[in-house]
């Protein structure tokens, strides 16, 4: 089951590679008559055409499965379920194992659905269009991979494979700076990943087992090869780059505002959730006592990303680098969130946690949807530059109505999914962290101050000349804004259906505490 | 007995009408569409009905209706649930704001005709109400949150419902932001409240259900309850426009009227006396608590009604007006009389939807909310203008009227208290019974008596089309033909909902509490319905607030009526205080200028941008240029030559043995 949740977006990418080759072959040989080039080969011929259906149906199938393990995965017994589990490389004694428990079957779904998202907002890319939607793909399984991996060699390759695909979307479909931030993306994720891979060859010398679910029942750590405080510290590096987590987020800003609009969606969407879920998984779960211990920073680290991210979000004018800033200020409170294991066994509580993991769920949706809007508007009006825009919600009232939703959204406007996130944040870290969550809470406002001036500016106001031949969305734009509104009205009028499968992930971490 | 789902069903109708409308009716009949109209009345008059028929339940009860909560959210030890508490408050609070909602929208009708956002109108305002219906009904307090910022939502979508026009985005903006600041206070309260879960004040209870918190509060530390209070009622300051957070109330008015007044009568600001009276006990439970809630309601008192006196567009003194009747209803609560407050709300919310659907009658007709373009408009308007003069002295609190009698009952709490701080707000609101009737007057007096001013003409004298501006004309009409002025009465689907809160503006306020007892309404029954005794009567009082009105009243006659001395003898007179007036008191400037822009923008997020971009960032590149640079650096090193490599590798393999001797233990 698992595996092919994982697999399937690889496997159409592969399909539509071969599908090009053969199509390459059949024109090769019956163009060698005529020996004339192909007029007109950028526009959406019937070869991308094919590519992006065949990208469409393979997207569309995953989400299906990525539902089916959501669905299928049993409250009532918890723990690891759909395990899938065979020697892999025996030498090391390294294995293909994957499953998933509360904690990663939300995130599982949450892919699924952005995997979609991101097909159908490429709907309209026309440069080397095939190679746009196979990149996509082999990104979708990448990160799959990585929240569904339970042995760590596995973790990391798939953690390693995301960096490609992302690469080479920034880079080559992207706008601006694209190589630079494209360099800077890759240089500070690598930077991160040869700290997890020092973190967790450590772990392997000192217990010769990459089993993850084994290394996170580990009663004590006393053979270790480094202290436990500096093996925790290695992992801690690489998840806060990926968060990203203040002062290492710089690549994030580059990187969203430079990529093309299915990349943002990507990258805001489920990659940095791949450093919050590593947080929990590996650091929290494997290093309880350690986690306790540094949870003051944790908590300083999540106060300033959240203040400091929030108030310069303020001075963005640029509409994607605004929406970037805004989710370092919003990943903030993960770490806030996982900063409430700092405190006595009995008076630890899991809501902190699952606020944190749901967090990462409903940033992924709302996040996702706004990096969508903001990516047609751009397509449209040609320009992110928020002064030159103005009056736009005449010209695109479906487009303007649900900028308006998602800002509200991630605002935490209650009755929509973020509120619900923020709450149990608050609620589970108030306890511990009392004046640093009180500080956090004063974001709100902030939060409410940019979003809806950007709003203001963006889509309110007479209607400018200028955009008068802009139109509204197109339905392939219009039908993964829905779907990502329709999961975020879900989420915040009745997050019980998710929180619960968040909680009965996060119960046994915080039993780890005792 | 009304059941569980009948409750329901009173925030359910109108849900419903806001789904009906957004999801069918906009898109497939149009956003002109007639029907849109016909399916907010209908559903929120059914709404009224039940509540009606909810208050006539709970009149024989001597507790609050319970039903059990449904859970909606649980995590160990968290348990969030969702139901409804039907006690009297609610049962009141219920009435009001279907009652007033459902004579604004058939106003509307009439109102809204012409507007290109017929639809979106009834669909936002059908959500207002499903919003300030579930503030009032909730039983869990992160419930009454929900609603609390829903409530916000619709008054930012109301607002800005006009959000071509720059100045009504910028005021649907600074609603929401003003009343947040106050919502991190009630939101801190609560998380406040879920930390006391294991104290002893909270064993066996739920920190987030209401009748768990009431009865909880007596046994809380004072530290808790002050600062839980304090919290609350930051959020409750914020939505009812108390100072320092008033200032987003005025600009509200960029709004259409009915929005107005439906924002100023029965819901947006209404919500936060509601909160602060419903979690009274809390209040109760700490004087720090109470005297800050008394002193603030006092000031805002006097200090709105100061800047009405010099306003001249006729929604921004009754804008001032509202912010400073607010401050009695927080008075009240502030000297612990928690009914006497809601009875003012109650009769409030009569004859203030009444002045402002005047206002709205008015503007129908001159298109202008200018004052000075007005006068004279008794004789073409007399149904508007008798409604209006009754509306304005019901506020002014002459005898007979509603407004009269509530206003009593606040004095009289206030004179009874025995605090030091009770006097003084006392005084503080017999000064604003005389502000209150100078400002009202000026107002019948600058629209009503006089030659008529020339109306929206003499604003825009020049031909064309009128510039968009503050005092544009409440149709945004820039782009159809440029509006005339017909000097006649609004039509009859205006006038009828004028009319009857003409009648309750004249009768709710003795009807529903009476001196004795008054063809089956038991005497004080109002105050004693949701709190055990009543204050009584003070003939002598009454007396003396009757007379600093009247007094009020004739001055203005004298200023605005006679001209002697003539009003800009007066203003003349008053300079540098008139600008002060005129300018609010300057907070606006400091607030936006200085605050948020100067201190905020260009200064600490100003600051900060550079700091990411040439410090954080800078160092960044500078790394990527070390590593490259240094690459170049280093690479002769690879020399090739297998001594040096030698050296190096027992280098390192001392430094390993250099760490694990450190940190190998």
């Amino acid at each position: 089951m698992l595996t092919a949740v994982v697999f399937t977006p690889l496997a159409g990418a592969l399909a539509i590679l071969l599908l090009a080759w053969l199509t390459k072959v059949i024109r090769w040989q019956g163009g060698s008559a005529r020996r004339k080039p192909t007029p007109g080969w950028l526009k959406a011929g019937p070869r991308t055409q094919r590519a992006r259906s065949l990208a469409l149906l393979v997207s569309v199938a995953e989400l299906l499965l990525s539902v089916t393990v959501f669905l299928s995965y049993d409250l009532a017994q918890g723990g690891l379920q759909l395990i899938t589990r065979a020697d892999w490389i025996v030498p090391i004694n390294a294995q293909y194992y994957l499953g998933v428990d509360g904690l990663s079957a939300p995130l599982v779904l949450l892919n699924g659905l952005l995997g979609l998202c991101a097909v159908l907002a490429s709907w309209n890319v026309r440069r080397r269009a095939k190679e746009h939607f196979i990149w996509l793909l082999v990104l979708q399984t990448a990160v799959m991979g990585v929240f569904t991996s339970l042995d760590f060699v596995l973790f990391f390759v798939f953690w390693e494979l995301e960096l490609i695909p992302m690469y080479l979307l920034i880079s080559i479909w992207g706008s601006g700076r694209k190589e630079y931030s494209a360099l800077k993306f890759l240089a500070f994720t690598i930077f991160g990943s040869a700290f997890m891979l020092v973190g967790l060859l450590v772990l392997y010398f000192s217990t010769g087992t990459f089993d993850m679910v084994a290394l996170g029942q580990q009663k004590e750590w006393s053979n270790l090869i480094l202290p436990v405080q500096v093996v925790f510290f290695l992992f801690f590096t690489a998840f806060a780059i990926k968060l990203p987590s203040w002062p290492v987020h710089t690549w994030l800003p580059d990187a969203h505002t430079d990529a093309p609009t299915a990349g943002s969606v990507m990258l805001a969407g489920v990659l940095i959730k791949m450093g919050g879920y590593g947080l929990i998984r590996v650091c929290v779960t494997m290093f309880p006592e350690v986690a306790r211990e540094y949870a003051w920073l944790l908590v300083a680290l999540g106060v300033m990303s959240v203040m400091y991210g929030a108030v310069v979000t303020m001075r963005q004018n640029d509409l994607k680098r605004m929406i970037a800033y805004s989710s370092i200020s919003h990943m903030g409170l993960v770490l806030i969130g996982i900063s409430s294991v700092g405190v006595a066994a009995d008076r630890l509580s899991p809501v902190g946690l699952s606020g944190a993991a749901l967090q990462m769920f409903t940033h992924g949706t709302i996040t996702g949807l706004l990096f969508l809007l903001v990516g047609f508007v751009y397509e449209k009006a040609h320009t992110r530059y928020i002064p030159d825009l103005g009056g736009l919600a005449a010209r695109m009232p479906f487009l303007a109505a649900f900028l308006v939703m998602a800002g509200l959204a991630s605002l935490g406007l209650p009755g929509l999914s973020g509120f619900v996130a923020e709450l149990l944040v608050f609620l589970g870290t108030f306890s511990v962290w009392g004046w640093p969550t009180a500080i956090a809470v004063f974001s709100i406002v902030l939060t409410a101050g940019y979003i809806l001036w950007m709003v203001q500016r963006v889509m309110f106001g007479p209607a400018l000349r200028r955009y008068d031949h802009v139109g509204d969305a197109t339905l392939a734009e219009a039908i993964p804004v829905v779907l990502l509104f329709i999961a975020i009205l879900a989420v915040g009028v009745y997050p019980a259906w998710l929180t619960d499968v968040f909680t009965s992930g996060v119960a046994p971490i915080i039993s780890r505490f005792g | 007995m009304i059941s569980e789902l009948g409750a329901w069903a009173i925030f359910l109708l109108p849900l419903a009408s806001f789904a009906l409308i957004a999801l069918v009716i906009r898109p497939f009949l149009g956003s002109r569409s007639r029907v849109s109209g016909y399916v907010t009345v209908l559903a929120i008059g059914l709404a009224f009905l039940l509540s009606a028929y909810a208050l006539r339940s709970t009149l024989g009860h001597e507790q609050a209706i319970g039903w059990p909560s449904h859970r909606w959210l649980a995590i160990s030890g968290l348990d969030i649930r969702i139901g409804i508490l039907m006690d009297p408050l609610t049962a009141i609070m219920l009435v009001v704001v279907t009652g007033v909602s459902l004579l604004v929208q058939v106003y509307s009708l009439g109102y809204m005709k012409d507007d290109e956002g017929y639809a979106r109108y009834f669909a936002y305002m059908s959500l207002f109400t499903a919003s300030m219906v579930g503030v009032v009904m909730a039983r869990s307090i992160i419930q009454l949150y929900v609603f609390w910022e829903l409530v916000g939502l619709c008054s930012y979508l109301l607002i800005g419902f006009w959000h071509q026009r720059p100045a009504a985005a910028a005021a649907a903006k600074k609603a929401f932001l003003v009343t947040r600041i106050g919502d991190v206070g009630f939101l801190l309260a609560i998380l406040y409240l879920f930390l006391q879960r294991d104290t002893a004040a909270f064993a066996g209870r739920n920190p987030f259900e209401i009748p768990d918190i009431l009865a909880a509060a007596g046994m809380m530390t004072t530290f808790a309850a002050t600062w839980t209070a304090l919290g609350v009622f930051a959020g409750a300051a914020g939505k009812s426009g108390q100072f320092p957070l008033h200032t987003w109330l005025p600009d509200a008015m960029e709004g259409p009227t009915p929005v107005s007044s439906l924002i100023h009568a029965a819901t947006m600001v209404a919500a936060g006396v509601f909160l602060t009276a419903r979690f009274f006990p809390l209040f109760e439970h700490s004087a720090a608590a109470m005297t800050t809630v008394a002193l603030v309601g006092g000031f805002t008192a006097v200090f709105a009604a100061t800047m009405g006196l010099v306003m001249y567009d006729i929604k921004r003194v009754l804008a001032y007006s509202t912010i400073s009747q607010l401050g009695y209803m927080m008075l009240a609560i502030g000297v612990g009389a928690p009914a006497v407050a809601i009875f003012h709300l109650f009769t409030h919310a009569f004859f203030k939807c009444l002045l402002f659907l005047g206002a709205g009658s008015v503007s129908h007709a001159i298109l202008t909310f200018d004052m000075r373009f007005m006068g004279g408009l008794r004789k073409a308007m007399p149904w508007t203008y008798a409604t209006f003069l009754i509306g304005a002295l019901s506020l002014a609190g002459v005898f007979p009227l509603a407004g009269f009698w509530s206003k009593d009952e606040v004095l009289l709490s206030a004179w009874r208290g025995d605090k030091g701080v009770d006097s003084l707000v006392f005084w503080l609101a017999f000064v604003a019974v005389f502000l209150t009737a100078f400002y009202m007057f000026r107002v019948i007096i600058m629209t009503f008596h006089g030659p008529f001013r020339g109306g929206v003409g003499a604003e825009h004298p020049q031909p064309g089309p009128p510039a968009r501006g503050e005092h544009d004309q409440d149709h945004a009409a820039g782009e159809e033909a440029a509006p005339s002025v017909h000097l006649a009465e609004s039509p009859l689907v205006m006038i009828a909902p004028m009319l009857v809160l003409a009648v309750l503006a004249i009768a709710a306020g003795y009807v529903a509490n009476p001196l004795g007892d008054l063809a089956g309404v038991p005497a004080h029954w109002f105050v004693e319905f949701l709190e055990e005794h009543a204050e009584g009567f003070s003939p002598g009082l009454a007396a003396a607030s009757s007379a600093v009105a009247l007094g009020g009243v004739g001055l203005a006659a004298l200023v605005y009526g006679r001209r002697s001395p003539s009003p800009e003898a007066v203003g003349r007179a008053f300079g540098p205080i008139r600008t002060l007036l005129l300018n609010r008191y300057y907070m606006d400037a400091l607030y936006e200028g200085v605050i948020v822009r100067s201190l905020f923008y260009q200064g600490i997020a100003r600051g900060l941008n550079w700091f990411d971009r040439e410090v954080i960032d800078r160092f960044v590149d500078f790394l990527g240029w070390l590593s490259r640079n240094g690459g170049r650096t280093v690479a002769p090193l690879q020399n090739g030559q297998t001594q040096a490599y030698g050296v190096v590798i027992s280098l390192g393999v001392l430094a390993i043995i250099g760490v694990y001797l450190v940190f190998g233990r």
